[in-house]
């Protein structure tokens, strides 16, 4: 059903810092109890060559997140996006995210269930 | 602003208890029937432009938490028992107001402490207090005064006034400000991103500026998360910086990558320094009746002494052309000749003895990758340099700072756009007794701070920093010697979780204490050896003012809680009860005395939330060494004993110290303890920072205690594996002085050679009287960190460079201890 995948969230990877600032804003908007939330943050540490390794952190909306329909019908951005400290979360409409995927490396485009 | 029915926003400015940190974000707060039921950055405020951590975001959960203290309580069992009764404040005020007379009247005001955590909005309140009591000793209860003070008072040794990253934050449109440029690189040094927000700085403002173009340096043990983004990243050896500053400065320096129009101009570099006592040559040692606070140069025009005159900043004859370079033989006063050399020549030998290959040796970071990291520093124009509180939490921390103040006073980098720029408070609207500032509220005499503990011993206390110093005080309360201490007062101080270092010995303390008060929100390891608790309110519960760099902020009250009062408050009213002569009639009329430099009364202030300097204030930047804004006599120039940048500090050598920047070996490293390193095989840094707490702070709040449950150890994979330890194993960490334990993340973050934990952790679920404390001695850390390791200048401790062993725990032995 197409019409029920029209938005989605980018995330600009290179840029998140792992401050939990969109799992918490989403508790917050919904006032989940423990171990539920629309947003989780992933720790991913990859090992490199000559002693290095690359942290990454990713936002990954759960099956409980509705990309703050709530939010978005009044123009509000959703919960998570607005307080993202580093900025790099956005939300719009798929086609527009993925045009801008192209324009930088380390961004993936989620499209949750919503 | 409204919305909905019963909706009301508030905009208000964060600043201490509820987040915690150091604040200055702006937020809308949601009232809704007086309750807080949303918090979210306030979009139009530059500080944060709308974007909000997780602490501050689980505000609802803090405020309206069913621990919160609402009525002050008096202690009915002994001390630690953990019984209370819920008293009015009346009684509450009546009964310190006693207690604490009491005190003054036998022992003197001198014999009772007022202790803070980090301080925030409860510095200058506290200080109000103390100071309306009689007391001098108002202290910072961390081991050396080990944060943010430190390196304040070393950058303003060196050059009067203290400075940091440009991030745009004197102007309202930040970034998009035309005077404004982006740094071609920032050297992060020793600073990590989670814990988000340091003193000063929003955090996040460096990832804004690497979207910009920004490229970064880190120098850091661990592979931080800027580390694994950076174009070097130097894993030094803890508590080897200031050797590796050294090293930077021998390749620029050798390299001729300084700024050499700014030596010749700005520094001390001509001053003369006699061979014979290696002090600086003064006025007053070359001619009879000669000023000694003027120095002596090197005039190669005349080929003769010429004098720089400290107080008018200038020589005192025509057209000096002082030498830089060489070795000079003066006639002094006493008929006595001397050979003299340069400051710029002594600073150079001392330079030279940090060739990179030593300085590798010290630090364990490669050769190549110092040289390549100090040329690329030196060649971005303009380059900044951003550091954490590891550079104070060393006791060699001003020579350190001495070193790498002089790295962005030689490039050219001080008070340019782009750079490191002088960061002054707003307007120079200052509220208490500061590093460099003296403020509105003060000691009535100079008599009533000739007791203050500590400031007899070390410079600094007596310069820059009016605190008591904390280690010399802890050893006080047990000697009594020269003057017992008989009561404390701790506001927002936890120093059986927290601040404290060896923190038993603290408990000890408190408990020989004659009557302590303990001021916070919820009750914690050190509010339960206290006689009584006064519950204080958040951000969101009052109103105040953020005098604290730039902007000038109001904090406007939001809802109220229960009977909790403000920090203010209740220091206004006690303040008024101890000092018959207390010179407020009441809290808004304080606030606008101290508002007053920047033409606002606190409510036009409210009404406007934040306030910028203008163009051309002392507050504002940049380059206003040249154009005459740091010093009261608007002279150009500096507000150092000689009015220059000093590589050869005055008041070091005054103090009796080593004048030039230098390193110095940490005392428990493998390198210093050779012997208990065979024990204690691994480096222990501790102080691992969480996203989601500030210090001992958060443990109570659900949103944020799911995200980070318990007291981390990083192990680097090969250690854990040497040692059979898995990820997610609890583990003992132990040295000569205790041991507690920590949960394993297995983790390439950390080298082998070296273990990261958490600080701050007592667990707010558990049983609060004694023995337990809130299970504060299962993991807190600072239990394995001595105090009395503060430098010879009374600032800096040894806490992110001990030695340690781990093992696992034994589950079996855990069990048949628990039975």
């Amino acid at each position: 059903m197409p019409d029920k995948c029209e938005y989605g969230l980018l995330i600009d990877y290179e840029y998140c810092t792992g401050c939990y600032a969109c799992q918490v804003a989403c508790a917050q908007e919904y006032g989940w109890p423990e171990g539920m939330g629309g947003i989780r943050v992933i720790e991913v540490e990859q090992r490199l060559p000559n002693d290095r390794a690359y942290l990454s952190y990713i936002p990954f909306p759960t099956e409980l997140c509705i990309l703050c329909a709530p939010r978005t019908r009044q123009g509000l951005e959703p919960a998570c996006v607005k307080h993202c400290m580093a900025a790099c979360m956005k939300y719009g409409k798929i086609e527009d995210l993925a045009r801008e995927m192209s324009q930088k490396p380390r961004m993936v485009l989620w499209v949750p269930r919503s | 602003m409204t919305k909905g029915k019963n909706r009301q926003i508030v905009r208000t400015t964060t600043w201490s208890a509820g987040p915690g940190c150091h604040g200055g974000c702006g937020v809308l707060a949601h009232i809704e029937d007086g309750k807080l039921v949303k918090i979210e950055g306030d979009p139009e405020h530059p500080w944060n432009q709308g974007r909000l951590c997780s602490r501050c975001l689980a505000m609802t959960q803090y405020i309206n938490h069913p621990d919160r203290l609402t009525r002050p309580l008096k202690r009915i069992g002994e001390r630690g028992e953990g019984k209370w009764q819920e008293i009015s404040w009346d009684e509450a005020f009546d009964l310190i107001e006693n207690k604490l007379g009491k005190i003054r009247e036998d022992y003197g005001p001198e014999s009772v402490i007022f202790s803070m955590g980090t301080g925030r909005d409860i510095g200058a309140w506290i200080c109000m207090l103390a100071y309306a009591y009689g007391s001098p000793n108002v202290m910072f209860a961390l081991s050396g005064i080990a944060c943010y003070s430190p390196r304040i008072s070393a950058v303003e040794t060196v050059q009067g006034d203290y400075c940091i990253l440009d991030a745009a934050q004197w102007f309202p449109k930040r970034y998009e400000d035309p005077r404004y440029q982006v740094p071609e690189c920032i050297v992060v040094w020793g600073y990590n991103i989670p814990a988000s927000c340091p003193d000063n700085v929003f955090g996040h403002w460096i990832i804004d500026l690497m979207k910009k173009g920004t490229k970064i340096i880190t120098i850091d043990p661990r592979l931080s998360w800027f580390a694994s983004r950076a174009e070097k990243w130097l894993r030094l050896r803890p508590g080897t910086d200031g050797a590796l500053a050294m090293g930077f400065l021998n390749v620029i320096i050798n390299e001729g990558l300084y700024d050499k129009e700014f030596v010749e101009k700005w520094t001390n570099a001509a001053h003369l320094v006699r061979s014979d006592t290696g002090k600086l040559l003064r006025e007053s040692d070359w001619v009879e009746g000669g000023s000694p606070v003027n120095f002596v140069v090197w005039d190669t025009a005349r080929q003769a002494p010429a004098i720089w005159d400290s107080q008018q900043l200038e020589y005192k004859s025509a057209n000096v052309r002082p030498a830089l370079e060489g070795e000079y033989e003066v006639s002094l006063a006493d008929g006595t000749r001397v050979s003299a050399k340069t400051v710029c020549d002594v600073f150079v030998e001392q330079v030279n003895q940090y060739p990179v290959e030593r300085v590798s040796e010290i630090t364990w970071v490669p050769p190549k990758d110092i040289i390549e990291a100090a040329r690329l520093y030196a060649r971005s124009k303009p380059a900044a340099i951003h550091w954490g509180v590891p550079i104070d939490m060393t006791p060699a921390i001003t020579p350190t700072v001495q070193a790498i103040t002089d790295l962005w006073c030689l490039t050219g980098n001080l008070d340019v756009p782009g750079g490191n720029v002088i960061s002054r408070y707003a307007f120079d609207a200052v509220a208490y007794a500061l590093p460099g500032a003296k403020g509105v509220i003060k000691l009535k005499s100079k008599e009533d701070d000739e007791k203050r503990i500590g400031a007899d011993q070390y410079g600094p206390l007596r310069k820059f920093i009016w605190r008591a110093q904390t280690d010399v005080t802890l050893e006080q309360i047990f000697t009594e010697d020269p003057y017992p201490i008989k009561g404390m007062w701790l506001q927002a101080c936890n120093p059986v979780a927290g601040i404290g270092l060896d923190p038993k010995r603290w408990v000890e303390a408190l408990k020989k204490l004659d009557f302590v008060v303990a001021v916070d929100l919820f009750m914690n390891p050190t509010t339960q050896l206290a006689d009584v608790v006064l519950p204080a309110t958040t951000f969101l519960e009052k109103d105040s003012i953020r005098s604290w760099w730039i902007p000038l902020q109001s904090i406007n009250k939001a809802i109220t809680v229960g009977e909790c009062k403000p920090d203010i408050e209740i220091n206004f009213e006690l303040a008024k009860r101890f000092d018959p002569d207390f010179r407020w009639n009441n809290i808004h009329e304080l606030f606008d005395e101290i508002l007053k430099p920047s033409g606002l009364t606190f409510r036009e202030l409210q009404q406007q939330g934040w306030a910028f300097p203008p163009e051309g204030h002392p507050s504002h930047p940049y380059h206003r060494f040249e154009k005459g804004l740091l010093r009261p006599d608007v002279k150009p120039g500096f507000q150092t004993p000689s009015g220059k940048v000093e590589l050869y500090s005055v008041l070091r050598e005054e103090w009796g110290l080593e004048p030039v920047a230098h390193y110095e070996e940490p005392p428990f490293t493998p390198i210093s303890q050779p012997e208990l390193c065979k024990e204690y095989p691994l480096i222990l840094s501790t102080g691992r920072r969480s996203p989601v707490y500030f210090h001992a702070e958060h443990r109570n709040i659900p949103w944020l205690r799911e995200i980070d449950p318990d007291p981390v150890i990083e192990i680097h994979p090969k250690t854990a594996k040497s040692l059979n330890i898995a990820n997610g194993e609890w583990v003992w960490v132990e040295n000569w002085l205790g041991r507690c334990k920590f949960r394993a993340k297995v983790t390439l973050v950390v080298p082998e050679w070296m273990v990261m934990t958490a600080h701050g952790w007592w667990f707010p679920e558990e049983p609060g009287e004694e023995p337990s404390l809130f299970g504060v001695w299962k993991s807190n850390v600072n239990q394995l960190i001595p105090m009395g390791f503060q430098g010879e200048d009374g600032l800096g401790a040894p806490i992110k460079h001990l030695l340690c062993k781990i093992y696992r725990v034994d589950e079996q032995e855990e069990a048949r201890d628990a039975r």
